[in-house]
């Protein structure tokens, strides 16, 4: 089943989806990570309660669980905002000014640091280095990477992806009336 | 006229894509919708700093390649060039009768294990294969034993690539005599280290060499069964990792019986989860086997007990990338590169404040200048070059006087860096070398599994006392206890990771003393950097009085009337510098004075 | 058998034995935390650090994970790893002043100052009580969270678990809460009442009143405030 395929049978029952994936990758040694890393592409996020019925299906002991989602970065427990951020900090971005980056987007998209704006718009995170550094500064928005970034680049970055969200937002709402 | 059509090449690797390549492909490809001419997607050339590029190869086997591209400037090659055949001059950064600079970024260079990056389509086994691909691998299946094919490689002189540098027929050899019914290989792609981007570029752009380094060497230690254990933060490479293996097992040369011979190897992926310790080799295991990613000790060693309990070998990418070459072409033609126990080539991810950043290989034992000022072309600020920085967080920061120092794995051990994976930071004068060491400590005290307390609780020490200094508020004796934990954490620690790890502060501490000492005892940072020693404030000659940075600052710490010079509240100020950017007349001045203390 | 060099006397070994093991086995005390008979090694708490090799090109290894190899030359007291264990039990002051048992380590070795920033933690991360747990009690109520200076030990969401059956067995065996230090409060890091006693502890018993619980020096502090 494709990430699509689990991503809408997880909207229509979660708990099919978690066994779906359990099975799948129950059939090799060290399937842990390989499981919830695909419980977190379907589900966008780890819950207590996923890691539970993962135990439930795999067997391997929720603490075993839970101590591998606090240890790799990429596991959230929460679920993120609409538009996920990460800004480099690998050297090259953090010579030419990470730092100024994350308090600009901080700034603009009201987000604490490594957390969620209270309008669950943008999370913001800081990731290790993403390759880029002959761009850097460099962020990902969602799927897209931004390079050469200044603090007002990304002022115009911010305020670009809220109006096509708005734009998004209408075209889906206007086709729902029609 | 020209006989017959010319090919287009369009780089599309990550930096690439980052850079707007992706629109300049597409619009490539609009414009040659109704014609015969062949559009290629290519790997990267190495020559980050000049993307977008495009490559016009001519029917006649004359290239030209155009660079910094805007989709608009494509569809003019396009026309000009590609249709009509006039190559467009000033776009042009190589190609004949074209004289620039750029020119001499290649030309110093020594490329083996980049021959193929930006040149073939990395996405189609055919185009691997055109240029020798899986030839490595058939002459050693046809022509070798595994115990001849573990003698070349030693002959060869290759050492691992990840950093170490442990020769890699050695460690082959004692994983082939280790007793085991299974044997497992593993290629490490968790190229975790900031700044180094080597091991993303070859997957991307001849992700084919790479299969095949494995393949030769489970048939040379007896393996059935590979491993790429690669960071989910590269999904191109892992992408192209996936549709590679896809179409070796077509061929024939994954799965049973490779090629027809009796020698049977199929290769997994798994991806890694976000940890940069899972680089260290038994750490990566654990993370492979489900776990977290907590380093074993030593012995016994992977060779003997690896992956899941059975003799395991595990390779860096480049490594894997350079055996084909070594098989086909022969041991004698590698090792006649590099120096005397360091041979071959090494490919460097060149960044910082460089003009011409980018991947580079060159041989091994060229000098931090050549590399520096031949092949990148020089500080891009036009500031003093100050030092660079090899190795990651593993690694250290060699000044500038130093240069003349040849890039081979003893020279740099013997001032305190070690070679690393193959990041190369370039610094110029507007560098804190103890904001650097700070930066590094600050990532290797987050990314410590926690597991050993030299690691865990002397890196965190260290860290708070490097804030400390940062901070202004540095004591005297803090440089000894900084030296102290450093020596100690190195001998003590369980992991590559703790035992390099303080690595950056010794180097900063040995090589740029002064620094640390002007942030203690006279509270200033000469580099202007840390935010606590510096101060912001308007030339009152230069200010117009046209309240754009009064606008920007977050903190309102910036007043005055209009067309009259405004003025900085140092209270206030947060040192953001939103406002400096902002400026269009350079009247935002940071300033760092030595202060004498009592 | 298989003979190496400990502390410079060629003794017989066990093959397959800790260098941990030969040493005590021949009388020779090296210190532990991490470290118990009946759970897997660990290697963790890097006390038991000796070094291995010829003078000019040793290194230090945990001595608890380190199998016996014929012809190894050993040093359990070598200066270079007296001088590492003393920063290490420097730093395990810092985290936990309130121990006894480190408190205990820092006289025995004649520490007598830490230059790091304190923090009262009541953990050193040994892991003793999840191997305790997993091992002993086939359990595995209790685990690793975290990373790097995050890490710690704790259930599952930490919610009491299900798997966890009151054994006590990871109280039991913990190093560092089961004798509560009475003696330094905020005032200082470090004990070293009995280094400070008249005469002095160290130069009379040797290390001998540490072993004594409670530890002396803290009862004659609580008779003077009485």
């Amino acid at each position: 089943m494709e990430t699509n395929e689990l991503k809408v049978l997880a909207g229509e029952n979660p708990l099919f989806a978690i066994k779906e994936i359990v099975q799948r990758h129950n059939a090799y040694l060290g399937s842990a990570i390989p499981i919830l890393q695909d419980i977190q592409n379907t589900f966008g996020y780890v819950s207590p309660e996923m890691m539970m019925r993962v135990s439930d299906f795999s067997g391997i002991p929720v603490s075993e669980l839970y101590s591998i989602v606090t240890f790799y970065a990429q596991f959230r427990l929460e679920p993120i905002g609409e538009n996920l951020i990460q800004v480099c900090h690998g050297t090259a971005c953090h010579l030419a000014g990470a730092e100024k980056i994350t308090e600009a987007l901080q700034f603009e998209t009201k987000a604490p640091a490594g957390g969620t704006s209270p309008d669950r718009k943008f999370t913001v995170e800081k990731v290790a280095c993403i390759g880029c550094c002959s761009l850097a500064p460099v962020m990902n928005l969602n799927e897209d990477t931004h390079g050469r970034l200044t603090p007002d680049k990304v002022k115009k970055v911010i305020k670009a992806r809220l109006k096509a969200a708005e734009a998004e937002a209408e075209s889906k709402g206007g086709s729902k009336d029609a | 006229m020209r006989n017959g059509n010319p090919t287009v090449k369009v780089g599309l690797a990550t930096c690439a894509i980052a850079a707007g390549a992706a629109k300049v492909y597409e619009t490539v490809k609009e414009s040659l919708k109704d014609t015969d001419i062949t559009l290629e997607r290519a790997g990267c050339m190495g020559m980050c700093y000049s993307e977008p590029n495009i490559e016009v190869i001519e029917p006649d086997g004359v290239k030209y390649f155009y660079g910094n591209l805007t989709p608009e400037d494509a569809a003019v090659i396009v026309e000009e060039h590609v249709k009509k055949g006039n190559p467009v001059q000033e776009l042009l950064i190589l190609g004949e009768g074209c004289q620039t600079e750029d020119a001499s970024f290649l030309s110093k260079q020594h490329r083996i294990l980049l021959k193929n990056c930006g040149h073939i389509d990395p996405e189609d086994i055919e185009s691997y294969m055109a240029v020798g691909g899986y030839e490595g691998i058939r002459k050693a299946l046809t022509t070798m034993t595994p115990d001849e094919v573990i003698e070349e490689i030693k002959l060869s002189g290759l050492r691992g690539r990840g950093g170490a540098g442990f020769p890699t027929g050695m460690k082959w050899m004692f994983t082939r005599q280790a007793e085991g019914e299974q044997k497992y290989i593993v290629c490490n792609a968790d190229e975790g280290d900031p700044g180094a981007f080597m091991d993303r570029s070859i997957l991307e752009g001849d992700t084919h060499s790479v299969l095949e380094g494995m393949l030769i060497a489970g048939y040379a230690i007896g393996a059935s069964i590979g491993y790429v254990y690669i960071r989910a933060e590269y999904p191109l490479a892992i992408r192209r990792l996936k549709l590679g293996i896809a179409q070796a097992r077509e061929r024939g040369f994954l799965g049973k019986n490779v090629m027809g011979s009796t020698f049977s190897f199929d290769i997994n992926i798994r991806e890694g989860a976000g940890a940069f310790v899972c680089g260290e080799e038994t750490a990566l295991l654990m993370s492979i086997e489900g776990k977290r990613g907590m380093p074993r000790f030593r012995p016994p060693f992977p060779a003997q007990k690896g992956l899941f309990g059975y003799p395991t070998s595990i390779n860096n990418v480049e490594t894997f990338g350079n055996v084909p070459r070594i098989l086909h072409q022969g041991a004698s033609a590698y090792n006649s590169l590099g120096t005397e126990k360091s041979k071959g080539t090494k490919v460097f991810a060149l960044a910082g404040k460089i003009k011409r950043g980018g991947l580079v290989e060159i041989p091994m034992g060229t000098t931090i200048n050549e590399i520096v000022f031949a092949v990148g072309g020089g500080i891009s600020t036009g500031k003093p070059f100050k030092a660079v920085q090899t190795g990651g967080p593993s690694g250290g920061c060699i000044p500038a006087n130093l240069g003349d120092t040849p890039m081979d794995y003893e020279s740099l051990q013997k001032i305190g860096a070690i070679m690393g994976s193959g990041g190369l930071l370039v610094m110029d004068e507007e560098t804190c070398m103890v904001d650097v060491a700070k930066y590094f400590l600050d990532f290797t005290k987050e990314e410590s599994c926690g597991k050993c307390t030299f690691c865990r609780a002397g890196m965190n020490q260290m860290h708070k006392i490097l804030e400390r200094i940062c901070d202004g508020e540095g004591r005297e004796e803090d440089i000894a206890i900084l030296d102290d934990l450093a020596h100690k954490i190195k001998m003590g620690s369980l992991c590559g990771l703790g035992q390099t790890a303080p690595n950056p502060v010794l180097t900063t501490i040995r090589y740029f003393r002064n620094e640390y000492d002007a942030h203690v005892k006279e509270k200033y940072c000469p580099a202007k950097k840390c935010k606590a020693l510096i101060e912001y404030s308007i030339d009152p000659e230069a200010c117009t009085g046209c309240t754009l940075c009064a606008k920007q600052c977050p903190t309102d710490a910036i007043s005055g009337q209009r067309k009259e010079p405004f003025v900085i509240d140092d209270s206030k100020c947060v040192r953001c510098g939103l406002c400096i950017n902002s400026c269009r007349f350079e009247a935002i001045k940071v300033t760092s004075e030595p202060r004498v203390t009592v | 058998m298989t003979t190496i060099s400990l502390n410079g006397l060629d003794v017989a070994a066990q093959e397959g034995a800790t260098l941990l093991e030969t040493a005590s086995f021949y009388g020779v005390e090296i210190p532990t935390l991490c470290y118990n008979e009946g759970l897997s090694p660990y290697g963790a708490c890097r006390l038991c650090l000796v070094e291995i090799g010829p003078p000019h090109r040793s290194r230090l290894v945990s001595s608890c994970t380190y199998p016996v190899r014929e012809g190894l030359q050993v040093r359990t007291h070598s200066s270079k790893v007296m001088q590492t264990r003393k920063l290490l039990i420097e730093l395990y002051l810092a985290t936990c002043p309130s121990s006894k048992v480190l408190q205990d380590l820092a006289s025995s070795h004649a520490v007598t100052r830490v230059r790091f920033k304190q923090k009262h933690d009541d953990c050193i991360l040994c892991g003793l009580c999840i191997r305790m747990c997993e091992e002993q009690m086939q359990a595995k109520a209790i685990g690793f969270v975290g990373r790097g200076a995050e890490r710690r030990i704790g259930s599952a969401f930490n919610k009491k678990s299900e798997e966890c059956k009151l054994c006590g067995g990871c109280m039991y065996i913990c190093p560092v809460c089961q004798a509560r230090c009475q003696g330094p409060e905020e005032k200082s890091p470090i004990c070293n009442a009995c280094l400070n006693l008249s005469p002095p502890c160290l130069d009379s018993f040797d290390d001998a009143m540490c072993s004594l619980t409670p530890c002396a020096a803290c009862e004659i502090g609580k008779v003077a405030e009485e």
